[in-house]
């Protein structure tokens, strides 16, 4: 029966459902948010939706979406995805500069340090380099085409993250590895060098996020299908400390011990202490405390949110103190184009509130009480209709709880239904 | 975990005889970007070394290297990827009786009639061939979960699939990426092995390991007194039969190095 659903799917396409995403501008100037093609960016400081332009030369975005990140310093954006696009933006004017096609689908991006250089891998796990430079500007030479500088052997990266320092990449894969990589002078020749592996994880990585470099040394968090959050020593792929979510998320939820309890993102506040845990079948987000000088995780508290919340994505901001946290998917089963509605949530002042007493709860801000109201999450949302919403939001929950485990866990068929496939497989490549 | 003997008859365990070939036929191709499901250690720790090597794990010593003094356990040294019948690792272990070395093979018949060969070896000369092993898997994939950086002296690619079509480079064995990850699990001064006897398989081998920045060729003179060189073409079935044939060998010996980034 197993088997009946997952070859289902594999037909329709409708196993590569996409998980809407969040990202918050370093600094504090604006959010954006990506459900299937679409990219919606709001400017918190003019406080108004961003109109995106694009004068690379190169198309929208026309299918999922699946990574998107601003640079170090918020100068830069990027957003890559299903229709093989990379899309460099600059955020001061929201202006595309440069679109690169890419001869795969694109799962993960990332902007080096200093700006200079936007990674992505591909679905092979190819890791490409292209340099950042607008059309005709200075150095950059007219065929400014993707170099790859390095691989995981055919397994889908999920998650790229460049360390505080800019000296190493980090990606993760289905394949249970995380692959820290020094990032060289000139990436243009490649990154041959291997600083470590962090090996540990017992299913898919998920996600993988970098504390900010205190006392010299930063460390790396992992998030996985194994519904572990941990902690490396990145430099000497050592693991650190492992957290077991199942334990609280147990204890929490009515669920029975079926639900799958795979981490969806992770990300860390500025000081560290504090790592927020998306899971995928928490409705809230999870926060561990994180000892860095122990080098310990520990729990800390479950925000729980609205029953048929669960969020996808996770950003921080720090320069507001504030989560925001998206629910949202595209490429479901009979979904509609106008059917890409997420909910946003945000939760206010995250990290004063915890730091100050352990009991009291952070605020999650209720629609009215949000930074500029409607019309912040009209575009961020899509829509403020409530009920339209809940609909929407109802299918999503369906999906995630299958869905996201099944696209990165290893299909295992049973033993006749391979060597059936091997009796009907045609090997012939048909060209359309 | 008990090692059973080949169900097809071809395995006696215990008895001194070598398993026959005929009850091992394999395919000579296999898929390298098929997910497996085999097993595969997490991480380099999770390696049982006591079921490779008894002679040099005793079971009854319960948690090895729980610090009587001893000298560190030893790790694998050398690395036979697509160690097929096993031919070098039989070579290679009375001339080396104190590295351990291991075989990684894809197929899992070929990797069945390896184990059997070596638990034959050992039965009938005792004190002999204890320090080589096979693993089903693939390295290609998962070299990482094997070894740690920097722990092998000698990794052999002998007489690797040659993939002609363009379309299936990338499963070649050698290639600029997956050099990364062998030159990760090399020591500085370990050496690299490639021998085969497609010519353009060895133009691309040895054009990654030129290209590739932790690799230099090892000089003419060293590769003639090197004893392992001799074996490369005369001790694996595959360089027999080519040499049957009369067929040409090519081959690429290089070195790790470490890299100055200044």
């Amino acid at each position: 029966m197993e088997d009946a659903a997952v070859e289902e799917a594999e037909v329709s396409g409708a196993g590569e459902f996409a998980p809407a995403l969040v990202a918050a501008h370093p600094l504090g100037h604006s959010v954006a948010v990506a459900v299937g093609p679409e990219l919606r960016v709001f400017d918190l400081n003019g406080g108004c939706a961003v109109s995106l332009s694009d004068d690379s030369g190169g198309c929208s975005h026309s299918d999922a979406i699946r990574a998107i990140s601003f640079s170090a310093d918020g100068a830069l954006f990027a957003s890559a995805g299903d229709d093989k696009l990379v899309k460099i933006w600059k955020t001061d004017s929201w202006r595309c500069i440069q679109t690169i096609t890419s001869e795969k689908r694109v799962s993960a991006v990332a902007i080096s340090k200093d700006g200079l250089y936007v990674t992505f891998a591909d679905k092979f796990g190819v890791i490409w380099l292209v340099t950042v430079g607008e059309h005709g500007e200075g150095q950059v030479s007219s065929d400014n085409k993707p170099v790859s500088i390095y691989g995981h052997y055919c397994s889908i990266i999920t998650s790229m993250k460049f360390s505080p320092d800019g000296r190493f990449i980090a990606t993760a894969d289905r394949d249970f590895k995380i692959r820290v990589t020094s990032f060289p002078k000139d990436p243009v020749k490649g990154a041959p060098q291997i600083q470590s592996f962090c090996l540990g994880h017992t299913e898919f990585v998920s996600s993988i996020a970098f504390t900010s470099l205190s006392g010299g040394s930063s460390f790396l968090l992992s998030g996985g299908g194994d519904s572990t959050v941990r902690l490396w020593d990145y430099i000497n792929g050592c693991l650190l400390d492992t957290y077991e979510v199942k334990d609280k998320v147990g204890e929490q939820s009515d669920e029975t011990e079926d639900s799958n309890l795979a981490i969806a993102d992770l990300c860390v506040t500025n000081d560290d202490s504090l790592v927020a845990v998306a899971i995928q079948s928490l409705n809230g987000i999870m926060l561990l405390a994180c000892d860095l000088i122990a080098k310990k995780l520990s729990f800390l508290k479950v925000i729980t949110m609205e029953k048929s919340y669960i969020p996808t994505s996770l950003a921080y901001s720090s320069s507001a103190d504030l989560l925001w946290t998206v629910m949202g998917a595209s490429n479901m089963p009979n979904q509609a184009a106008s059917q890409l509605l997420t909910r946003v949530r945000i939760i206010l002042r995250f990290q004063k509130e915890l730091s100050a007493s352990a009991d009291h709860d952070p605020a999650i801000l209720e629609d009215s009480e949000v930074p500029h109201g409607e019309k912040l999450l009209l575009a961020l949302q899509g829509s403020l209709d409530a009920s339209k919403q809940e609909e929407v939001l109802a299918a999503v929950l369906a999906a995630l709880r299958v869905s996201m485990h099944k696209m990165l866990v290893k299909k295992n068929y049973s033993e006749e239904r391979r060597e059936q496939r091997k009796r009907g497989r045609n090997d012939k490549k048909i060209k359309k | 975990m008990t090692r059973t003997s080949g169900a097809n008859g071809g395995g006696q365990q215990g008895s001194g005889k070598l398993p026959r070939k005929r009850f091992y036929r394999a395919r000579a191709h296999s898929n390298p970007l098929s997910d497996s499901h085999f097993p595969i250690p997490i991480s380099p720790d999770d390696v049982d070394l006591s079921q490779h090597y008894p002679r040099y794990f005793p079971a009854d010593k319960g948690e090895h290297g729980d610090g009587d003094g001893d000298a560190e356990a030893p790790r694998i040294r050398f690395a036979d990827v697509g160690c097929g019948f096993g031919g070098l690792l039989v070579g290679l272990s009375p001339l080396f009786p104190d590295k351990l070395m291991i075989g990684m093979e894809l197929r899992d018949k070929v990797t069945e009639y390896v184990k059997e060969r070596v638990l034959a070896l050992r039965a009938s000369n005792p004190g002999q061939y204890d320090n080589i092993s096979v693993v089903r898997t693939n390295s290609m994939k998962y070299i990482p979960n094997y070894f740690g950086k920097a722990q092998l002296s000698k990794m052999f690619f002998l007489f690797p699939d040659p993939h002609f079509k363009e379309k299936n480079h990338r499963r070649r064995v050698i290639s600029m990426h997956l050099l990364d990850e062998y030159a990760y699990v090399m020591e500085a001064g370990g050496i690299i092995y490639t021998i085969t006897d497609v010519e353009e398989l060895g133009i691309w081998m040895r054009t990654c390991l030129e290209k590739h920045p932790l690799f230099e060729a090892v000089p003419e003179e060293e590769i003639k007194v090197d004893p392992v060189v001799k074996l490369l073409s005369s001790a694996t079935e595959e360089g027999q039969k080519v040499a049957r044939n009369g067929g040409q060998t090519f081959q690429a010996i290089f070195r790790r190095i470490s890299l100055q980034e200044e």
